[in-house]
């Protein structure tokens, strides 16, 4: 996401902006309504997290968060969210380099990015049944493999109802959106740079140690933080795929919200506000890579 | 050398294969799957118990209008936004695009907690009545689609010399009612469009928000509430979700002519 800016010789010749008071009002809508509806149901959820039941200012509801059942909670949502953003990450990774550094027809790229958008954004409860229809007991993948193969998935452990289950129906939405995110970046990649290191006396496989992966790398682990953040809020996907009987952060704020399973609204908060700053550190540093990887690309 | 060539496009192929497996597979099970409502035969009886079911068009239609909703609440309250940062405020830019990243960093079951939690007391009691739920709900799919609708703008704004634009109006009389409806508005018309297919795409089937908030009136939760009762059924609704989804992204494509952005939306 290159920063554009528009030209600016004109504009220098111009006088100054007119400044004054009256400027700010033309923003006001936008601030108030961000304050309403973002910062005020935020601030409201950090400071009931910092509240007992009787109102006072306590700090035992983050303490509470280091029990057994949430902490495992917070584990197998990070766990799911890493395997399926660094799986979904590299799978995304080849399939964009295939269609664009790759030597493969030219339709194949928008053909990609076209299946890539649409899948990217098929997520939540349908996708919950089509794997349902594909990975269950009953499912067409299940059944074939057992008729073909003589092979039981469940049998050998499988189950769509748990982590493998689940990650590989996140990998769906996961590794098109690595597509999207990442084909610019391959598409950044100058011809001159390879021409140049192979002309020195580089073979393909040293550029790529050491010209076009420390290049991308920024990029690939940005955009392998964004799949994580949005496999780590998935809340609907899971839900409609296990019934809620796994373990996610999600999962268990959503029982939060309906009834008070917690018997403690304030760890509740508190389970949200961890949620909202492993976001935040992933945020912080997806902004930092972003800032490295745009030097490169810059165009 | 040749052979090395070859080797990188089998390696290419390779991958292909691979993706669309993973992608159609599923497509192809679950199709198959809708199919098979009658014991023995293929019939489209799931598709037709399903058009023929009240609450689907209800809670379709509800949700399709809860879209509307928030597609000119976004455009309403981004495109002027976005257009005055650009000429009178640029220091403010840093600032209005941290704040359309802030929904990245809240995920939806948080800010929907955080939303009910506010909302539904004193003083705003927004959940008492259908209208104020149903406003509740618009504003926090403009929340949730903010990311997306203020990038689109922005980036369409950076394609016009917005400053010339608007002294030539000004010069010529106009105010700036008719600014922004007759320079701005045209000129970011794909960035709005695609914007608001991509909103729609969200919210149509959304289920984290619409079930906390509206609950069954909802398209997305109907969908959850058929899943648990009806097996071929809840097969033909993700297929339909599908085609759905695939007609909303072919129209950013078509108003885009086949650039990558604007198709990124987060999971739900």
């Amino acid at each position: 996401m290159p920063f554009h800016r528009s030209p600016r010789d004109a504009r220098q010749a111009r006088p100054a902006l007119p400044s004054s008071w009256k400027n700010w009002l033309g923003v006001l809508p936008f601030l108030l309504f961000t304050a309403l509806f973002i910062v005020l149901p935020s601030v409201y959820l950090l400071v009931g997290a910092f509240r007992d039941n009787a109102g006072h200012f306590t700090l035992k509801n983050f303490a509470d968060l280091f029990t057994p059942s949430i902490l495992s909670a917070y584990w197998v949502t990070i766990r799911i969210s890493l395997v399926t953003a660094v799986l979904g990450g590299l799978f995304g990774f080849m399939l964009a380099y295939a269609v664009t550094i790759g030597g493969l027809p030219r339709w194949m790229r928008s053909a990609l990015l076209t299946f890539s958008g649409v899948a990217s954004n098929f997520a939540g409860v349908p996708l919950a049944f089509a794997f349902i229809a594909t990975l269950g007991r009953t499912g067409m993948v299940t059944v074939l493999l057992k008729h073909w193969l003589g092979l039981n998935l469940y049998d050998r452990g499988f189950n769509l109802y748990s982590f493998w289950g689940l990650s590989v129906t996140y990998l769906y939405f996961q590794f098109p959106l690595m597509v999207l995110i990442i084909t610019p970046a391959l598409e950044g990649l100058r011809r001159e740079w390879r021409e140049a290191a192979l002309n020195l006396g580089a073979s393909s496989l040293e550029y790529w140690r050491r010209v076009a992966l420390p290049i991308l790398l920024p990029s690939i682990l940005g955009a392998m933080i964004l799949l994580f953040g949005n496999a780590f809020g998935a809340y609907a996907t899971a839900l409609s795929l296990t019934g809620g009987f796994i373990n996610l952060v999600t999962i268990v704020i959503g029982s939060q919200i309906k009834g008070d399973i917690l018997y403690n609204p304030g760890l509740g908060y508190a389970l949200a506000m961890g949620m909202v700053f492993v976001m935040a550190g992933a945020m912080g540093i997806y902004f930092l890579l972003r800032r490295r990887s745009e030097r490169w690309l810059r165009r | 050398m040749k052979a090395r060539a070859l080797l990188g496009k089998l390696w290419s192929w390779f991958w292909i294969v691979l993706g669309v497996l993973y992608f159609f597979t599923p497509l192809l099970a679950t199709f198959d799957f809708s199919l098979r409502a009658r014991k023995g035969m293929l019939t489209f009886l799931a598709y037709e118990h399903i058009f023929k079911d009240v609450n689907f068009w209800r809670t379709f239609g509800f949700s399709l209008q809860m879209g509307f909703y928030t597609i000119i609440v976004s455009i309403v309250l981004v495109v002027p936004t976005a257009y005055w940062i650009r000429l009178r405020l640029p220091q403010l830019r840093p600032l209005a695009e941290f704040i359309s990243m802030l929904p990245f960093v809240v995920p939806a079951i948080v800010l929907v907690f955080g939303l009910i939690r506010v909302f539904s007391g004193p003083p705003f009691h927004l959940t008492n009545t259908f209208t104020g739920t149903n406003a509740l709900l618009v504003a926090g799919y403009v929340v949730l689609t903010l990311p997306y609708t203020y990038r689109a703008v922005d980036t369409g704004l950076a394609a016009i010399d917005v400053r010339s634009l608007t002294e030539a109006a000004q010069s010529l009389g106009a105010g700036w009612g008719t600014i922004l409806l007759r320079i701005v508005f045209p000129n970011l018309r794909t960035a709005i469009l695609s914007g608001a297919f991509l909103t729609l795409a969200t919210v149509i089937g959304e289920y984290t928000m619409a079930s906390f908030i509206v609950g069954i009136k909802a398209f997305g939760p109907y969908m959850s509430l058929v899943g648990q009762n009806k097996t071929y059924e809840s097969s033909s609704l993700a297929i339909i979700s599908f085609l759905l989804t695939w007609a909303f992204m072919g129209l950013i494509q078509l108003f885009n002519r086949g650039r990558a952005e604007g198709q990124l939306a987060g999971a739900r």
